[in-house]
């Protein structure tokens, strides 16, 4: 009884450690206006300033991708499921459209740059549709551009000093000027995915 | 090493006692152990991790776990969860073995996978690798991944079914 009692006690001093620990970060994210956090509406308040180079080497930022819509999403080499079927996907659903894919850039964005190098992701992305492009940068760089499309990035440490990294999932459509549209989920039914491409090119 | 070598010598061992019968088709089985369809996917040329997925069922009376997995395209082979949460794709090792309860089917491919490190190839669509599977009960079962193509997400049911693992080119 006496451990059940106190087992109980430690719940409920850990629910209000958490609490006070979310409220602490909701008061603080709404106090630093630098931080982006989803508006009330649900959009994710996308923005920022990022450069970052490509895996041909090219210096790819919010101002360059100006004039045109552009698709991108969070991901990196070392993930198994998401990442490999999203770039394929993406392949596919770009050889479909044809000329009107060239309509739109669509962006790979690392968010573990200390092991997807230039030349690994070269490598890597000759496997899919050569129109994609795949980002990398410094960690201040990555930090920046995940912050620019209010997006995260967690390192999680594994056996043997090796890790791996849990990151915002989903496809953000971006309009000519930089703005954000819509999200594009791979779990969402192709036709319905097509749409959403479509509707940022028109 | 001792331990590796004594390791070895336990697969070897457990592998003999509980002797590896291929079930039809794309499936293996070993004592109340049946493994459905094990793929793997085509992997981008370097890239540094492969997937593994599959069905198992447990026909037996006793519960049983999964303690391990080695194949002979990497070095290590590693069990994981791998769950999307409030719009984040998240992955981090499985605490423990996977239960196998009885009469019951255990997917890994939702919500998990195992994971190859460092493949020592690019795999290509069509492949087949061999694999071994511990379980705590059941022994050792030798197994064969399918490679799929790379946009895969599920096992795929192909005609020539009955022909890989015995008669791949």
């Amino acid at each position: 009884m006496n451990g059940l009692k106190a087992f109980r006690l430690a719940a409920w001093i850990a629910v209000a450690i958490v609490s006070v620990g979310l409220a602490a970060m909701i008061l603080l994210k709404s106090e630093n206006p630098g931080a982006p956090a989803p508006s009330v509406s649900g959009t994710p308040a996308v923005g920022g300033p990022f450069s970052l180079v490509s895996q041909r080497g090219e210096v790819v930022s919010d101002q360059s991708l100006r004039g045109k819509p552009y698709l991108a999403f969070f991901g990196f080499t070392n993930c198994p499921d998401i990442c490999p079927t999203t770039l394929f996907e993406l392949s596919e659903m770009m050889a479909e459209l044809g000329a009107d894919a060239d309509k739109f850039n669509v962006l790979l964005i690392s968010v573990d740059p200390e092991r997807d190098s230039q030349e690994l992701l070269a490598q890597y992305m000759t496997a899919f549709d050569p129109r994609i492009v795949a980002l990398r940068g410094t960690r201040e760089q990555t930090d920046a551009v995940l912050k620019s499309f209010a997006a995260a990035a967690i390192k999680v440490p594994m056996e043997g000093g090796n890790y791996t990294m849990e990151h915002t999932a989903g496809v953000y459509l971006m309009d000519a000027a930089g703005k954000y549209v819509d999200l594009m989920r791979m779990e969402e039914p192709r036709e319905e995915r097509m749409r959403k491409l479509r509707e940022i090119t028109s | 090493m001792g331990l590796k070598l004594l390791c070895c010598a336990a697969l070897l061992l457990a592998g003999t006692l509980a002797p590896t019968t291929w079930a039809t088709a794309h499936d293996f089985k070993a004592g109340s152990i049946e493994i459905e369809h094990p793929w793997s996917r085509a992997t981008p040329p370097g890239a540094p991790v492969a997937g593994g997925y599959m069905e198992i069922k447990n026909v037996g009376g006793e519960a049983d776990r999964l303690v391990s997995v080695t194949s002979d395209i990497s070095a290590r082979a590693e069990l994981h969860e791998s769950t999307m949460t409030d719009g984040m794709m998240r992955m981090r090792p499985m605490s423990g073995p996977l239960d196998i309860p009885t009469g019951q089917t255990v997917k890994i491919g939702d919500g998990n996978h195992i994971m190859f490190v460092k493949p020592m190839r690019t795999l290509r669509k069509g492949e087949t690798f061999n694999a071994t599977l511990t379980f705590e009960k059941a022994g050792a079962v030798e197994i064969k991944f399918l490679v799929q193509g790379m946009g895969s997400r599920e096992a795929e049911e192909t005609p020539d079914h009955g022909t890989h693992g015995t008669a791949a080119p």
